[in-house]
This record gives C-alpha cells, structure tokens and sequence, in this order.
C-alpha cells in the first residue's frame, strides 16, 4: 500500500499504461496531475511525448491528432476547461477514437468556483464518451487502467471522473500494482480500424453524406450497447488479476438475495459516504452506486430496483429547469417499473454532504409522495 | 506527379486547389494532410471516395496546427518520417485558428502550415474574415457595409513568434512557390508559408482570371512575395514603381469592388502605398 491523492492514483495508473503521447492545459483542480505526468516525462520515468497547449480545446484536438497516428493518449481536466473542450469531444467520440481523460468534476462559473460538481461531465452526457465515476482513491487508480483496454476494444474515448478535493487532493492508501501485473492484464493488444497509411492511404473524418453518417451513428450506438459487456468482462479480468472488483453497479445491502423495499442510489463520493451511513442501518435501505453514465447500465439498474418500492436518487448537480441529472436517468431506466423516483439535491458547489444529510433524505423520502421537481437537502 | 485526383469537388478556377497540388508535388507521398474545416475539406469529396492520394486527417475548424502537432508527436512515436503539413484556409488562419497557431509557432512544432488565402469564409458563402482586404464586398459586409478595416499582418504576427520559416507565395510564380516548398521541407521546426489564392465565386471575376488576379497582386504590391528565415527577410518582389495601374486592373476586374468610386480606389491606393510592410 502507498499514501496516494486521487490525483496521483491517475498519474500513477497513466504511468503504469504506457501512453506515447499526453497533452494538457492546467487548470484547478486537475493540475497536480498533470505536473506530475510532466515531471514523470521529464525524469524518463515515463517515456512519453508531453505537449503543452495552450488551451483545453487544443489539449483534446493534440491527442486526437496523436491517437489516429496510432498513439496511446492521455490529458485531464476540469469545469470550464472540459466545457470549452466541448465540441472535440464530439471529434474523438464521433472519430472513434480510443482516448482516455481524467477529469476532475469542478463546479462551472459563475461564480467562480474550484469545489466539486458533477454538472461538468454531465453536461457532456451526449458526446460519445464512455464516463466510469469513482468513489476512492484505489477505484480512480483501477478506472484508470481498465480505460485502456475497455476504450481500444470498444473504439470508444473513456472519461474516468472523480470529485474535485474530495478524491483528487484526499490522500488514502491505494495498492498500486507492479509493472508487471499491468503489463499482464494489458498483454492483448486490439487492432486499430484505422490509422495513417502512406502504402494504402485514404482520408479520415471527411465530409460525410446523410446516409453515410447516419450509418456511422448508429454503428456507435451499436458498439456502446456492446461497450456494457466489454465493461462488465473488463470489470472480470480486472479482478482475476487484481483481485478487486468495480462492477457497473455497487454497493451495500445490494446482493441477489435481499431486496429492501428502499434503494438509495448515489455515484461518486456521496457513495462512501452513503456506504458509511448505511452499514448497520436502522432503517430498510440499500445503496446502488452508479458508476456508469455512458453506457447507463439500465439493465442490472432495473433488476438491482425490482420488487423495491422507492429508489431515492441524489445528485451532486443540477440540470437547471428540470433537477437532477442521475435522477432523471434512473426515472427513464425505470419506466414502467412500479417505483418512485424522488429526486434530492445535495453538495453542489462542493458543499458537504454528510452521513446526517443522507439520513435526513431516506426520511424525508419515507414519509412523502415524490414531487416531480427536485427537493434540496437544505429544505428539509 | 499529382497527388490529386480528379473527381474533386472545387470550384472552376479554384487557385486553393493548384496551390494544393504544387505544394503536394514537392512534397511528395509521405505527406499527411492535416485539413480543417475549409473549402479543401469539401474539395477532397465525400466519404468513402477522396481525391487526395496522400493521408488526410480532417480535424476541427480551430484546431488545424495542434491536430498536426499531435499526428507529428504520434508518427514520432512510431519513428515514421513524413512531412506534416495544414492545408488551412484564411479563416481557420487569421481567425478562429490563430490561438492554436500561435501555440503551435511558439512551440516551434514540426510541421509546414499553409494557408490558402482567399480572402473570406468563401466555403460558407463569402463571409468577412480578418484577411478580407479594404473594400470588399461580402455577405457580411454589403452594400455600403464594405469592409472598412484593412487585411491582418498575419505574416508580422508570425514573425513576432521567431520561427524558422516564413514565406508567402502564389501559383502565378510557380518557380518561386515551389523554390520555397522546398526550402520549407528541408528545414525541421515551425514553417509556415501563406499562399494567395485568387477565388473565382467569391471574388466574383471569370476563372480564366485566376492567375492573373495572383499576378496583379503581386504586381501592384497587395501581396509581396516574402521569404524569412530564422527572422532574416528577404523580398523577392515588391510594388513597382507605376503599380497604380495594376493596382486599378486588380480592383476593376472583381465584383467584390465594383462598388468603390474613383475616389475611394485613389485612398485605398494611397493607404497601400503608405502601408509598412516593416521590412
């Protein structure tokens, strides 16, 4: 066992995975992990290109560049940086690309804010990115690696995402695995469809007419509903050499056999927090943590959800208008079930969310009917 | 040998697509394109057919130099040699690219970036870019809306960045162009040559006039054939003497200024000939 950040747990996986080529802007707080991969490269502990930009926008369009010249990638970043990143991020996923990006959820502006939020992956829900959301230090650092070979199987870019402070400048002992271990559980390697062919050259990501491109989409849809299995055997391999396991859903009270008439479904670290609350709990609750929002793993949700009576989301995020975003996807997974979706706001802008506040919400969902708009934990 | 088919998709008369052509020539095969949004995006025709028989990665309108800079890193990484180049047009140049360029000049990254000038977001329909010179007629600037501001100093904000090659160029000097291509290739680091290429439909002339309207703009000192090496400059050719007259033809054959009366063509004049090409 090491003393990691979740920041460091990501660099050390980086490291770990052997990528060619990174490319990264700073911004607060994902820069401990880029300063660390920078110094990493410039020691040769890490032997990799390290491109320094100067923006977001071109952080992503660099190794976008690099990864269809056949190179591993990575970059990280945050808040404002992953929003003016947008409209690459739609590049590399509608590109096929196997690209892999931590990003450290940070409240967006304004006000200025450097405190979690997960507004800011959320919002990028529709880009083509497989996003994995982590609850330690040791699941950051685990995500990391199986991005890797769950991206260049799928052809899909990964998004590995952890709270800002919380996990990404929380330090906690992390098992960091050998070199060796890693190169083992890395050792098949998969064929990219498509690179830079001087023999046999052609143009990619041209201009593409109506039915080609809606060809091309629904190929993606396609290879995302595929994506849920790769991830579920990824989770598998991981495990057999590893020994830990990070499934698409998780958490306490939940197996097989036992089904509470209450299921709490949190994501991030809200989730350790819940597990805390809800290990010996008085009441008839168990928790699901999400760690999926892309390919949502609505079926294991619905079974997880069955036979329950209320499944109480909270979000740490705000899709204004509407409330939360988790909930809303839980609410279209569960359609049809007889199940209430309640809905409750708690920690954004990286206020705290404690076991009490968790507490407060099982029972302010037990004795009311659910309200279509969200409640916020401080109206209780 | 060409490296373009035929079958694409440009325009009649099109000096973007020959300058292409020419610089593909000298380059030869080993060469990735790295295109943005542009009209030599649409030129090179739709998936699953290309005219361009080299690699050709199209990339996001902003992001032409650092697209490049991460194929070099890329290829570096496997130990390929090939030329990088940008095939960019005014737009994702002057404008909407000029963060990333500056990124990629100040890095010194290793690639050839082109832009081929024609003036205007011609690709769009003729809108005004930074580059639309005095004058001009565009769909955002009409009427007597016609751009007031004169053409950036895309070569002077290169220069500020110290890179080893800066040159300008038009197919109306072939030799010269290819002269420079050439030079461009052997030299590792940030190159970048700024091409101009007359354009037929947004400039409203004939295409048969393509090379000539090239020639008239060299001729009469609207664009200098400029060559700097590591910040040395030197000038091929510059305005001569009784350039007022090539200045007048240039102007006159094009629809774009056939609103400006003799009056505004002699200011527009006059503001040329005192403009500092800061040699």
């Amino acid at each position: 066992m090491e003393l990691l950040s979740g920041s460091q747990a990501v660099s050390t996986a980086v490291k770990l995975a052997n990528v060619d080529v990174i490319s990264a802007y700073p911004i607060t707080p994902q820069t401990s992990i880029i300063e660390e991969l920078a110094k990493m490269c410039a020691t040769g502990e890490l032997d990799a290109t390290y491109i320094n930009v100067e923006s977001e926008h071109s952080a992503m369009a660099g190794i976008i560049g690099a990864s269809v010249a056949g190179a591993r990638t990575f970059t990280a970043t945050a808040s404002q940086g992953l929003a003016l990143m947008h409209e690459v991020l739609h590049w590399a996923a509608n590109g096929r690309l196997p690209i892999v990006m931590a990003v450290v959820n940070r409240a967006l502006g304004p006000g200025w804010n450097i405190w979690t939020d997960q507004t800011d992956t959320l919002s990028q829900r529709d880009t083509g990115w497989i996003q994995l959301y982590c609850t330690n230090a040791q699941e950051v650092l685990d995500s990391t690696l199986m991005a890797y070979p769950l991206s260049e199987r799928c052809n899909l870019p990964v998004m590995v995402v952890l709270d800002a402070y919380l996990l990404s400048h929380t330090y906690e002992p992390v098992d960091v695995p050998s070199q060796k271990d890693v190169d083992n559980y890395m050792a098949l390697t998969y064929e990219r469809p498509f690179g830079i062919d001087f023999d046999n050259p052609y143009s990619v990501f041209q201009l593409a007419m109506p039915a080609e491109y809606a060809a091309l989409r629904k190929k993606q849809q396609k290879d995302f509903e595929l994506a849920y299995s790769h991830y579920v055997g990824e989770a598998i391999s991981f495990r057999n050499i590893f020994g830990r396991y990070w499934p698409e859903l998780s958490g306490c009270g939940y197996t097989a056999n036992y089904k509470a008439k209450n299921v709490l479904i949190t994501t991030g670290t809200i989730s350790s927090t819940a597990k805390a609350l809800l290990t010996d709990y008085k009441r008839d609750v168990q928790l699901v943590n999400l760690k999926l929002l892309r390919p949502f793993p609505a079926k294991s949700l619905r079974e997880a959800i069955r036979g329950a009576e209320r499944a109480i989301v909270v979000d740490r995020n705000l899709s204004p208008g509407l409330g939360g975003i988790w909930a809303q996807e839980v609410r279209a997974a569960l359609s049809g079930l007889p199940v209430h979706t309640y809905s409750y706001i708690a920690g954004i802008g990286g206020t705290d969310v404690t076991e009490d506040d968790l507490d407060k919400i099982i029972y302010d969902a037990l004795h009311h009917e659910p309200k279509y708009y969200p409640t916020f934990v401080e109206d209780i | 040998m060409s490296l373009i088919s035929k079958g694409h998709i440009a325009c009649q008369g099109c000096a973007a697509l020959s300058t292409a052509n020419l610089i593909l020539e000298e380059l030869g095969p080993r060469t990735v394109a790295v295109i943005p949004a542009c009209c030599l995006s649409v030129c090179n025709g739709p998936y699953p057919s290309a005219a361009f028989k080299i690699p050709v990665v199209n990339c996001a309108f902003e992001t032409a130099a650092i697209t490049a800079a991460g194929v070099r890193a890329g290829l570096d990484r496997k130990k390929e040699e090939a030329n990088v180049l940008v095939l960019a047009g005014d737009g994702g140049t002057y404008d909407i690219g000029l963060q990333a360029l500056s990124g990629a000049a100040e890095r010194n990254d290793d690639i050839i970036y082109v832009c081929y000038d024609n003036e205007a977001y011609m690709n769009t329909g003729i809108q005004r870019s930074s580059s639309t010179p005095y004058g001009a007629h565009t769909m955002t600037t009409p009427g007597d809306g016609y751009k007031r501001e004169f053409k950036k100093d895309l070569v002077g904000i290169l220069k500020a960045h110290d890179v080893p090659y800066i040159a300008t160029a038009t197919i109306a000097k072939p030799g010269d162009f290819r002269k420079k291509v050439k030079r461009a290739k052997e030299i590792k680091g940030f190159r970048f040559i700024l091409a101009f290429t007359p354009c037929p439909t947004g400039w409203k002339f004939d295409p048969k006039y393509s090379i000539k309207m090239a020639k008239l703009a060299v001729k009469s000192g609207l664009f200098p054939l400029r060559e700097i090496v590591w910040g040395e400059e030197t000038v091929k050719e510059i305005k001569t003497k009784d350039s007022k007259a090539d200045f007048k033809e240039y102007l006159k054959l094009q629809g774009r200024f056939k609103h400006l009366s003799e009056k505004e063509i002699n200011n527009f004049y006059r503001a040329y000939k005192n403009f500092d090409w800061k040699f």
